[in-house]
């Protein structure tokens, strides 16, 4: 009773411009995450969600319902596609060679970038501008220098009195070289990364393990990577979940782009170009949105495999010691 | 941890105990990985080489004739075709239309991701309210969503509205990013002090005049770098332009893709228009090189 009676008058006594303060404080935090809020539900999430809606029904290009419910059938037809498992196959098979290499390639240059050099920054500048380039571009400039019969790089095997390999037509082959395109245009972004984080390693660490007699692989190895690991594990998963979903690199990597077959045998065609292919091409929206959807249902176990296989690795590592 | 203890010299005495002679560290001094060798120059410059010689390749292709992309012996200097190859790129395909597209639509893109990521990343890092480590808890889940597979939908959606071929087709889906969020509210944790928003508001500031007074100024750094990033990931942006957007008002990357259609191709001309197309971000990337770089290692330390 007390309370009340103490509290009522103070709140009488709020003036018409503190009451607005008070509802400014809070209110305003509200406000000021709301946009992100509403335009990622209406543009982000609700269009992934309601992709799995479309895919239980038929619904051909142009139209704005669809043409018939079919429950799972899209499914059903996504299993049996052979077009779908090889455009999986193709994607794991790039995805796992341009990010093994890349990472090792990245710490590589990460480790040269972290010694003393002259030039430092002139350095930095010039192995980050592949990121500023754009991936139209790259997919034509490195469909042409592994182009089959008389790009650049088979010319340059031929003087050395090697065969040209078929960069286009073997399977292979063309994987290599769009996993180099890929490469190329993220190892320099990701040695940066790498190297701002070998940076916050204490020099102590370097300077004690080299008095214990480690040699230079012995210090990388038992200090470097065990440090690095929470960025390691941050530049994996963020190339897992970019890497599989990999479209423009094959798209204009194939000397006929527009029809989105990847290949003239779908040699290789990933799943972004195949749901490209089946929603924009052949008008099949709803079986596109099946194909979406399996493939979300792929990047998020490949991130929670990644993320353990990873932290297991370096935990294995750090127990090493 | 078990790393640091391990190494640590406290931990080494035990095993070291007939103490090692003070010249032998001096000599292996000579050796330490620290300083660079010829071989570290040597890896540097393969890598630098690596990294320019497919743009290079794109401005000797595009300066000469059409069969130099097809030379055994390419020539080594840039010949003098640059201009009539551009001038056939104009001919061929809406290109000042597009590059003005290209322009409008990763400026708008990055104005409101940055915007947006300020206000919802100050509101994070300053800001009580209840709800608000959940919601946080949200955005960093949502960092992993991969929304590029909502394609079908937003198309069925952009059709059914008359938004297609326009560009606002291709801007409202990107007006927000979770990373922008969560990068912003990472750098204003630390960049504010809570004292200063105390101040302005026993000083009778608003909430958006604290904002835009002590956060805002504070932020300027991390949001030039996200600036930045958004906007080269805006104008590289290809998939949903392709979908979402016609050969009479493109984007740079559609206006490219046109030029490289066809069976037997005009390399030359592909290649000027790919050169075109690249060089306003190379061009920027030259002038803004110090800070992006130290923008990214700022930002990768903290995440």
């Amino acid at each position: 009773m007390a309370a009340t009676t103490i509290a009522t008058p103070a709140r009488r006594r709020l003036t018409v411009k503190q009451r607005l303060s008070r509802l400014d404080v809070k209110l305003s935090p509200y406000l000021y995450i709301a946009p992100f809020f509403i335009i990622f539900a209406l543009v982000g999430l609700f269009p992934l969600l309601y992709t799995a809606w479309v895919s239980l029904h038929r619904w051909s290009f142009g139209s704005d319902k669809p043409d018939a419910y079919v429950g799972l059938h899209n499914y059903q037809r996504l299993w049996h596609d052979e077009l779908f498992w090889n455009s999986l196959k193709n994607t794991v098979s790039i995805f796992l060679i341009s990010s093994t290499t890349q990472i090792v390639l990245a710490m590589l240059l990460a480790v040269l970038l972290n010694e003393q050099i002259r030039f430092r920054t002139g350095f930095r500048i010039a192995l980050l501008l592949p990121y500023a380039t754009s991936l139209v571009a790259v997919g034509i400039i490195f469909s042409n220098l592994f182009g089959d019969q008389f790009g650049l790089i088979n010319n340059i095997l031929g003087w050395f009195g090697l065969n040209g390999i078929n960069w286009h037509t073997d399977r292979l082959p063309s994987h290599l070289a769009i996993s180099t395109m890929v490469n190329w245009r993220w190892t320099g972004y990701n040695a940066l990364i790498f190297l701002a984080a070998m940076q916050t390693i204490p020099k102590d660490l370097y300077e004690a393990a080299r008095v214990d007699g480690a040699n230079t692989w012995e210090r990388f190895r038992y200090i470097t990577v065990p440090m690095l690991r929470p960025v390691i594990i941050f530049v994996v998963i963020t190339s897992t979940i970019g890497g599989l979903q990999i479209f423009t690199e094959p798209r204009m990597f194939d000397p006929i782009p527009g029809t989105g077959n990847g290949g003239a045998s779908h040699q290789f065609q990933t799943i972004t170009l195949l749901l490209w292919q089946e929603g924009f091409r052949n008008f099949h929206l709803g079986y596109a949105a099946a194909i979406a959807w399996a493939l979300f249902l792929i990047i998020v176990a490949f991130a929670i495999a990644n993320f353990f296989v990873v932290r297991r690795i370096s935990s294995a590592e750090a127990e090493g010691q | 941890m078990t790393t640091l203890n391990a190494t640590t010299p406290q931990a080494a005495p035990p095993s070291a105990a007939p103490r090692v002679p003070r010249p032998a560290p001096r000599a292996r001094r000579r050796g330490r990985g620290w300083r660079p060798t010829l071989l570290t120059y040597g890896l540097l410059t393969a890598f630098l080489l690596g990294s320019a010689f497919p743009l290079y390749w794109q401005v000797l292709v595009g300066s000469r004739e059409s069969t130099t992309a097809f030379d055994s012996t390419p020539p080594l200097l840039p010949g003098g075709n640059f201009f009539s190859n551009a001038q056939r790129v104009f001919d061929q395909v809406r290109f000042w239309k597009a590059l003005s597209n290209s322009l409008i639509v990763a400026g708008a893109i990055t104005l409101s991701v940055v915007l947006f990521s300020t206000l919802a990343g100050f509101a994070f890092a300053k800001l009580r309210f209840r709800g608000r480590n959940a919601l946080y808890v949200f955005v960093i889940a949502t960092l992993a969503v991969p929304t590029q597979l909502g394609i079908v939908p937003l198309y069925i959606l952009m059709a059914k509205y008359g938004w297609v071929g326009h560009l606002q087709a291709v801007i409202v889906p990107n007006m927000v990013t979770a990373l922008g969020v969560f990068w912003m509210r990472q750098y204003l944790v630390q960049a504010v002090p809570n004292e200063l928003i105390e101040a302005a508001r026993v000083d009778g500031c608003s909430m958006i005049r604290v904002f835009w007074h002590v956060c805002v100024p504070a932020a300027r750094p991390a949001a030039a770098v996200l600036g930045v990033f958004t906007f080269v990931m805006a104008w590289n942006d290809f998939l949903w332009p392709l979908i979402a957007l016609n050969p009479e008002n493109p984007t740079v990357q559609v206006a490219i893709d046109q030029i490289n259609t066809g069976f037997s191709k005009d390399f030359s001309l592909i290649m000027t228009g790919t050169t075109l197309a690249t060089l306003p971000l190379i061009i920027g990337f030259i002038f803004l090189g110090r800070q992006i770089v130290a923008g990214i290692m700022q930002g990768a330390v903290k995440g």
